[in-house]
């Protein structure tokens, strides 16, 4: 084979869709059909998920730490709830993406208080620009409504067609639509030459300069980008439950993320989705075991992980999946975990 | 002969240290010019100087006639100064592949580009299968970096700089630490470097500055002790004392 055309086929080896891919989305889909009584959860489960994503993105790609994760998600939740309480925009995709661009352009504005410095700076100034936001929304209640927060939010029907229902379908298919369209965007984002940068970035910002990558500009723009994603994830929030509180900004939210993160892996997208099952499988699990000691659980599992590591669980928790796949499609269709999740 | 690089006066203080001094160099077109001197005598400064990792406290850089005294490191890479470093810096969780791919993706001005997939492109798929070839890389185009044998990850780091097409290439010890068997490559893939990049190379072997260079310079403390053709600088007495035990210059 030629040598220019097999590098093409190797470059955009990673960027081609796997069969376990596939059947992930296949089985979250048929999930929707399965189990009619779990919706609020699962609604849950994809908002946590793309949550989750928008921090794979800055964590995972461009390795940004970031403890206030919670200012762009609770953004995201106040503009839905606002636009819809004061009817400003009624049709709830469009008012999804105004609250997303709110959340944005908080995401680009403190961009350039994050990318400068180290680990350690970033962890401070996100968790505190987080805090900040917190008590400014507790501070301007006659908007917020402060510790109440937003009440009485009807949300007009989707598309102006389909109404949200009790029971949480609507929501459900809603989320799921929204999650995997931001969900493809991310991926054909991270197998671009940009998103390769970013993760140069992360491995080496002193040889990204040196071949000429603008490292400052890379990451503002995916730090904004995922502020975007993040304000989705809050105004899908505030539009599947009605509310809107002060706690969408709360500490513990963007705590919990890195949590869901590490459980899921970085760098490669579907950390958060899976990460975002098994927190809140296992949040379930632990606290009807121990309603009051859960957390105690959840850090176990936590510690576990980080010391045995990811990519060895990851193996015994595949077997299985593996076995069954290769028999079916192959040794190219084993479900795809990077080497660099060890 | 027109300066492809050149310094004016330069002056880089490090708290009370003076680790360059008043440095004016001039590197010509098409040179092959290396800068040695014992180790502290400030060479790495100045390559990160050069750069644009370090601002000097005066002075002035020329890229070609351009000042590029202010410029940040990723500009002076897009106008063709490029380098590779004394201790390897690549990317240990990337390939080959999309470590060369990005330099050149980078070069050719696709690097922003959010939405086209990586190797879609022909252009820059030739040019990283030529590199990868040129560079004997091609067999282990798709392993980790970090997981590749010393030798090839210095293959590697000087190839990454040559991705960038340099007009003006530093090389910071190319051969530092590769084990004698692996060397002749590095050897090799310097020495078939174009005539028409200008190379300044800085290095503590004097084989190789010897076999190489065709212009020398002598940094001693930050400042320049003395320039010119190899044989007149090997038997300059002044750089002869400078070496005096550390290592004799034999041509």
């Amino acid at each position: 084979m030629n040598a220019a055309s097999d590098v093409g086929y190797h470059a955009q080896r990673q960027a081609r869709w796997h069969y376990g891919e596939i059947a992930f989305w296949l089985i979250v889909l048929a999930c929707g059909f399965a189990f009619p009584s779990r919706y609020l959860i699962m609604t849950d489960i994809l908002r946590l998920a793309l949550f989750t994503m928008s921090l794979d993105l800055i964590l995972g790609y461009a390795g940004i730490v970031s403890l206030g994760h919670a200012a762009f998600f609770g953004v995201g939740a106040y503009a839905a709830g606002l636009l819809a309480l004061h009817g400003i925009v009624n049709e709830p995709v469009l008012a999804l993406i105004v609250s997303g661009l709110a959340a944005m352009v908080l995401g680009f504005a403190t961009s350039f208080l994050v990318i400068r410095g180290v680990d350690l700076t970033r962890l401070m100034v996100t968790l505190g620009i987080a805090l900040l936001l917190e008590a400014l929304a507790e501070r301007f209640s006659n908007i917020t409504g402060g510790t109440d927060g937003l009440q009485g939010i009807e949300m007009q029907p989707i598309f102006g067609q389909v109404p949200f229902d009790m029971f949480g379908k609507a929501g459900f298919f809603y989320s799921l639509a929204v999650l995997f369209l931001l969900f493809l965007f991310a991926r054909r984002v991270v197998h671009s030459p940009f998103g390769l940068s970013l993760r140069a970035i992360k491995n080496n910002p002193l040889r990204a300069a040196a071949i000429g990558i603008p490292v400052n500009r890379r990451l503002i723009a995916i730090y904004t980008l995922a502020a975007f994603y993040a304000g989705i994830a809050g105004a899908l929030f505030t539009q599947t439950t009605a509310i809107a509180s002060l706690d969408v900004f709360a500490f513990e939210r963007s705590a919990d993320l890195m949590l869901v993160l590490v459980i899921g892996g970085t760098g490669y997208l579907y950390g958060g989705l899976i990460g975002a099952v098994i927190f809140r499988m296992l949040q379930e699990l632990f606290s009807t075991i121990t309603p009051q000691y859960w957390q105690f659980w959840i850090g176990l599992v936590l510690v576990v992980i980080v010391l045995v590591g990811r990519q060895r669980l990851h193996r015994w928790v595949l077997y299985v999946p593996n076995l069954v796949i290769r028999q079916v499609a192959g040794r190219k269709g084993i479900v795809a975990v990077p080497e660099s999740e060890a | 002969m027109t300066i492809a690089l050149e310094t004016q006066k330069l002056e880089k203080q490090f708290g009370g240290l003076r680790v360059t001094r008043d440095l004016s160099l001039r590197v010509e077109q098409g040179a092959r010019h290396a800068l040695i001197g014992p180790n502290g005598a400030g060479k790495t400064t100045v390559i990160n100087q050069l750069t644009g990792v370090l601002k000097p406290n005066s002075g002035r850089i020329l890229l070609e006639g351009q000042d590029i005294t202010d410029l940040p490191v990723h500009k002076r890479v897009l106008l063709g100064l490029s380098r590779t470093f004394q201790i390897n810096q690549l990317y240990p969780d990337l390939t080959p592949l999309e470590t060369i791919g990005l330099a050149v993706s980078e070069r050719l001005g696709h690097g922003g580009d959010w939405w086209r997939r990586m190797g879609t492109r022909s252009d820059v798929n030739g040019e990283i299968a030529d590199l990868l070839t040129r560079f004997h890389l091609l067999d282990v185009m798709n392993e980790q970096t970090v997981t590749l044998p010393y030798g090839k990850q210095r293959l590697l780091e000087i190839a990454v700089a040559i991705a960038a097409k340099p007009r003006v290439l530093l090389l910071d010890e190319p051969a530092a630490g590769v084990p004698e068997s692996e060397r002749h490559d590095i050897l090799a893939v310097v020495g078939a470097l174009p005539r028409d990049v200008t190379v300044l190379l800085i290095e503590h072997d004097m084989d190789l500055v010897f076999s190489f260079a065709d212009r020398i310079s002598v940094l001693v403390s930050g400042a320049l002790l003395t320039e010119g053709p190899p044989e007149q600088v090997a038997r300059d007495p002044q750089v002869k004392a400078v070496y005096l035990g550390e290592e004799a210059v034999n041509v």
